[in-house]
């Protein structure tokens, strides 16, 4: 199991390293930052004034290797808009998207696991058929029009909930509803379809032969089996909902790292750019690397 | 033997066809979004750009103050909503496939590499999709349109470029499995060259796994193109496309929610209908897998 969780930790930050570079690239290499920062009415002169004070006049690993150091220091970057150091924004901002991201996740789960139990336990009933209309209808269902939707419901026609902001727990309801219900699907069918193959095997067939109750072969013999490959899509389904936050923060007002993201591209605020597409790459890295290790420890199997 | 397996195992798989509701459905509800796309011209006698200052926001005709004129009623420049919703289909519809058909070639190429060499090969092509799914789509999508600015062209490729993920993970495994097949080591023996091997006895072996992957691609990409457009990143105003109809609406949702509701239940239906056809072609090519 250490030696499994330590090579598994050496190929996470292996990874981690080359989506730093990524992140790093693709802000740099799509146009000249200093042009940009000038603006419209900035001379050459001003352009180059900018590109040697923020070093953009070195070879690009040059100043990736800059960065790098920096972030191993703990330093973000400076950001053009605010004049601050990114992580000063970014960070609060981050806590947020995370509560946010936390809320729609345990939703995600609700909605899903019974569900997808319940439907792979009775497959092919009409209970079975309304999980899958609400998976189906969630993977379809495009995440900014369902937040407007229900804008429409409960804020325009009904003034049940907040429309946008944090300030109470009322303005979480509609984002985590939107961005949770973004997730289900893909927890859903891997949970029903866990179960079903679990069902199907020798040893529950056993179980039930030797005479133990059906509730408890479900619970403490077919579950922990079914999970497994669910742990793994939950927690990709999280790293993927941090990106959907940038059309759900936006839609709802929520001063979260979505917004800040979209809201830094539209200011050409680079370094705030790669910071988030960094921090969104590196939670993604963390998580799978932790439901790999969960998964070690369910299952033995998988250790090798 | 071949002659005979022809007339017994067609109209099984015939039956099977036709029998999948979900799969009938959404291939209707998409051939209608086709035609009335490429038939929109016929359809509205409005030009999608054409601006009647005089007539802005006039309501759909099931509603108080519609009327025939505009089937379903002017936005805030007074452009017929009929027509930008017909000619916005043509805008989604042309960069779901495009994006569909890039993203196809990239992931494709990679998975049955990856899955035919493995070794060295595979560790360096996994390790890619690892680093790509650890991406945020939205995100870097939206950064690299903004640096290069908005046009056509550009959704396309950009999404194109980065959503070939789930072809490589698909084609990968399918690979891995027919590696070992009776008819490829025949193939090897014979003296085959691993580029025949993989182009003429592997990739027709997965062309059911590539549809299926890729018309569920086509409605992630137009879903995903809806999302840059509704941000203001995406397709270039004044282009008529669904997502940035919603963004328009925004403005008006609290008088006028119809501008809000219709484009985006056009975007649902297609994606829907196009989810249905992928989900419907899994169980009728493969209805082991169905679980």
């Amino acid at each position: 199991m250490l030696r499994y969780t330590l090579r598994r930790l050496a190929s996470a930050l292996v990874l981690m390293l080359f989506v730093s570079f990524v992140a790093f690239i693709l802000v740099f290499a799509a146009g000249d930052p200093a042009v940009r920062i000038a603006g419209e009415s900035g001379s050459a002169a001003d352009a180059a004034r900018i590109r040697a004070e923020f070093g953009f006049d070195q070879p690009v690993w040059v100043q990736y290797l800059h960065w790098l150091a920096g972030l191993l220091r703990g330093d973000l970057g400076h950001s053009f808009y605010f004049n601050q150091p990114v992580s000063a924004i970014l960070l609060p901002a981050l806590a947020t998207t995370l509560l946010l991201g936390a809320c729609a996740i345990c939703f995600a789960l609700a909605l899903a696991l019974p569900l997808g139990i319940a439907a792979g336990r009775f497959p092919n009933t009409l209970l079975d058929r309304f999980a899958l209309l609400v998976a189906v209808v969630g993977q379809a269902m495009p995440s900014f029009w369902l937040a407007l939707l229900l804008v429409i419901a409960f804020s325009v026609d009904n003034q049940l909930l907040p429309a946008s902001g944090i300030g109470h727990w009322q303005n979480y309801v509609m984002p985590t509803a939107v961005l949770g219900y973004f997730a289900a699907p893909a927890v859903m069918r891997l949970t029903r379809s866990g179960m079903i193959a679990t069902l199907e095997t020798d040893y529950i067939r056993t179980s039930r032969a030797m005479g133990i109750p059906a509730g408890r072969v479900l619970r403490s013999y077919a579950l922990r089996n079914a999970i497994i490959p669910v742990v793994g899509v939950a927690s990709a389904q999280f790293g993927y909902m941090l990106a959907g936050s940038v059309v759900v923060e936006s839609v709802f007002a929520i001063p979260g790292a979505g917004q800040l993201a979209w809201q830094s591209i539209l200011r050409s605020d680079l370094p705030m750019v790669q910071a988030l597409v960094l921090c969104f790459a590196l939670i993604y890295v963390a998580l799978t690397f932790l439901a790999d290790i969960v998964n070690a420890w369910l299952d033995p199997r998988m250790r090798g | 033997m071949s002659d005979l397996a022809v007339p017994v195992l067609a109209p099984a798989r015939r039956r099977r066809w036709t029998r999948h509701p979900g799969l009938i459905a959404g291939s209707a509800v998409v051939v209608v979004i086709i035609a009335l796309a490429l038939l929109a011209p016929v359809i509205s006698g409005y030009d999608p750009y054409d601006q009647d200052l005089l007539a802005r926001i006039v309501p759909p005709v099931w509603m108080d103050g519609g009327s025939w004129d505009h089937v379903l009623g002017t936005d805030q420049l007074g452009r017929d909503y009929l027509a930008r919703l017909l000619y916005g289909a043509r805008v989604s519809l042309l960069i779901g496939v495009s994006a569909a058909l890039i993203s196809g070639v990239i992931g494709t190429a990679l998975g049955v590499l990856a899955g035919y060499f493995g070794g060295k090969t595979d560790l360096v092509i996994s390790f890619l999709i690892t680093a790509r799914l650890a991406l945020p789509v939205i995100l870097v999508a939206l950064a690299v349109v903004a640096t290069i600015g908005s046009s056509l062209t550009v959704v396309i490729l950009v999404l194109g470029l980065l959503i070939w993920d789930r072809y490589a993970l698909v084609m990968r495994a399918g690979t891995q499995q027919l590696r070992s097949a009776d008819f490829i080591t025949a193939a090897r023996v014979q003296g085959c060259s691993a580029w025949q091997i993989m182009r003429f006895e592997i990739l027709p072996n997965l062309a059911n796994n590539l549809i299926i992957v890729a018309t569920l691609e086509i409605g992630q990409a137009i879903v995903l193109e809806s999302a840059l457009s509704f941000l203001g990143l995406g397709v270039p105003p004044p282009l008529p496309s669904w997502g940035l109809m919603v963004a328009e609406g925004k403005s008006y949702i609290l008088f006028d929610s119809w501008m809000i509701t219709i484009p985006g239940l056009a975007l649902f239906a297609l994606v829907l209908a196009i989810n249905m056809v992928g989900d419907g072609l899994r169980d009728v090519t493969a209805p082991e897998g169905r679980n």
